[in-house]
């Protein structure tokens, strides 16, 4: 069995102005090949102005099963909203 | 046949694509005096939010509750992140960290003159939420719309934070405002203090702003000087009148035909002194912000042998 070719993560831009999003991966041999890949799967109806290609080895992540010793205590902490200051209804809009 | 597009060509299909509202990226030519203009407002934005930490972080170990003292400590940590968001949009522009923070210690790069005044009492944390940030937000409200995309996308990531800011600020006033009469006079000192700098945050009056046309033509900013001077001053007069607190300006008053508030001038003089190094706190800031950098240095130093330790460690692990 041959091996698969490099695994890229593939990231689009629907629009200038807005952040790249990722959609999905590919295989290919190099970044090049992987961009007109990208290219060729994923904007098939111009949905994007710009692809981003990632080696999907040079991602780091974090793990959901994580969460709660990763984010804790930032649970805790209601007064980083905005909703948590009480303020009177004729400057509530503030 | 294709050919090299000349000058022209590209800065009028430059201006093509900021005038049907599309956003400039990274990757996108640009005029090389639109690049140091976007770079020179938010590498000046950048520096405001960290040295916007100093008055605040003054108070984090004197406020006079718990709650008061972890509402604190979670404003000037959104601060600090904003400043980051800032300078990692600004160093798309192909400027590096260091060199920002250079041309902040030599001078060269400015930061909202606001923070060149001190913060002397409880109150002033009240007033500094309420209408430094609430000034900000006006400006930053405003930018989500700025025609450099990273920065754009900074601003909505930033004003979706900002509003706690204010909040909080301006519940320390009412709370003051409701307290005994020392309270309510430090709140109204407070503001008495506070006002013509905040007033003063939305720089020069129009016709004298030396970026201002240029700035607008390009959309980097939307929104004139005055403008956003008009819109603070109109959102402010309700707020403080709501809490029994009087706004220092003798001219303020209605206008029914504008449909605005009239106010008084601010001292230009005041704001040159300020902006050109010579206001209460400046040499005091600009110091502190260098000891700290000079004393971060045997982190970064560490952080850096660690790294180096870790990759020799694999290294041997491997052969």
């Amino acid at each position: 069995m041959s091996e698969h070719m490099k695994l890229f993560e593939v990231f689009l831009r629907s629009k200038r102005g807005l952040d790249h999003k990722h959609v999905g991966s590919l295989h290919a041999e190099d970044p090049q090949q992987a961009l007109e890949y990208a290219r060729d799967i994923y904007t098939r109806r111009s949905e994007g102005v710009s692809i981003w290609v990632v080696n999907s080895t040079d991602i780091v992540a974090s793990q959901e099963d994580d969460c709660e010793s990763f984010y804790d205590p930032q649970d805790d902490k209601p007064y980083r909203h905005a909703t948590h200051y009480q303020l009177p209804e004729a400057v509530n809009n503030m | 046949m294709s050919r090299e597009k000349t000058q022209a060509e590209l800065e009028a299909q430059f201006q093509a694509k900021i005038d049907a509202e599309e956003k400039i990226e990274p990757k996108d030519w640009m005029p090389e005096k639109y690049r140091l203009n976007v770079l020179r407002q938010m590498s000046q934005h950048a520096h405001s939010e960290v040295i916007g930490m100093q008055p605040e972080g003054n108070w984090i170990t004197r406020a006079p509750t718990l709650h008061r003292k972890c509402v604190l400590l979670a404003k000037v940590q959104d601060e600090g992140g904003h400043g980051l968001y800032l300078y990692s949009a600004a160093e798309t522009l192909g400027t590096s960290r260091e060199e920002m923070n250079e041309a902040l210690h030599s001078g060269r790069a400015k930061y909202a003159s606001i923070f060149n005044y001190p913060a002397i009492t409880w109150a002033d944390m009240g007033a500094i939420g309420w209408l430094v940030d609430g000034a900000a937000i006006v400006n930053q409200v405003s930018l989500q719309r700025t025609s450099y995309g990273p920065y754009s996308r900074g601003m909505v990531r930033i004003c979706k934070e900002e509003s706690f800011h204010q909040r909080q600020g301006y519940h320390i006033m009412m709370v003051l405002m409701r307290g005994s009469d020392a309270q309510k006079q430090m709140a109204q000192d407070a503001l008495n203090r506070f006002w013509w700098p905040s007033m003063m945050m939305f720089g020069p009056h129009d016709a004298e702003s030396a970026h201002s046309a240029q700035s607008m033509k390009w959309k980097i900013k939307r929104q004139s000087n005055d403008e956003l001077r008009q819109k603070f001053v109109d959102q402010s007069v309700a707020q403080a009148e709501e809490i029994g607190l009087v706004i220092p300006d003798p001219d303020l008053k209605w206008n029914e035909e504008r449909g605005h508030y009239d106010f008084g001038e601010i001292d230009w003089e005041e704001f040159n002194q300020v902006i050109s190094g010579n206001g209460p706190c400046n040499r005091q800031r600009l110091a502190h912000h260098v000891k700290a950098e000079e004393e971060g240095e045997w982190v970064r130093d560490a952080m850096a042998a660690y790294e180096t330790k870790k990759r020799q460690r694999s290294a041997k692990a491997a052969a």
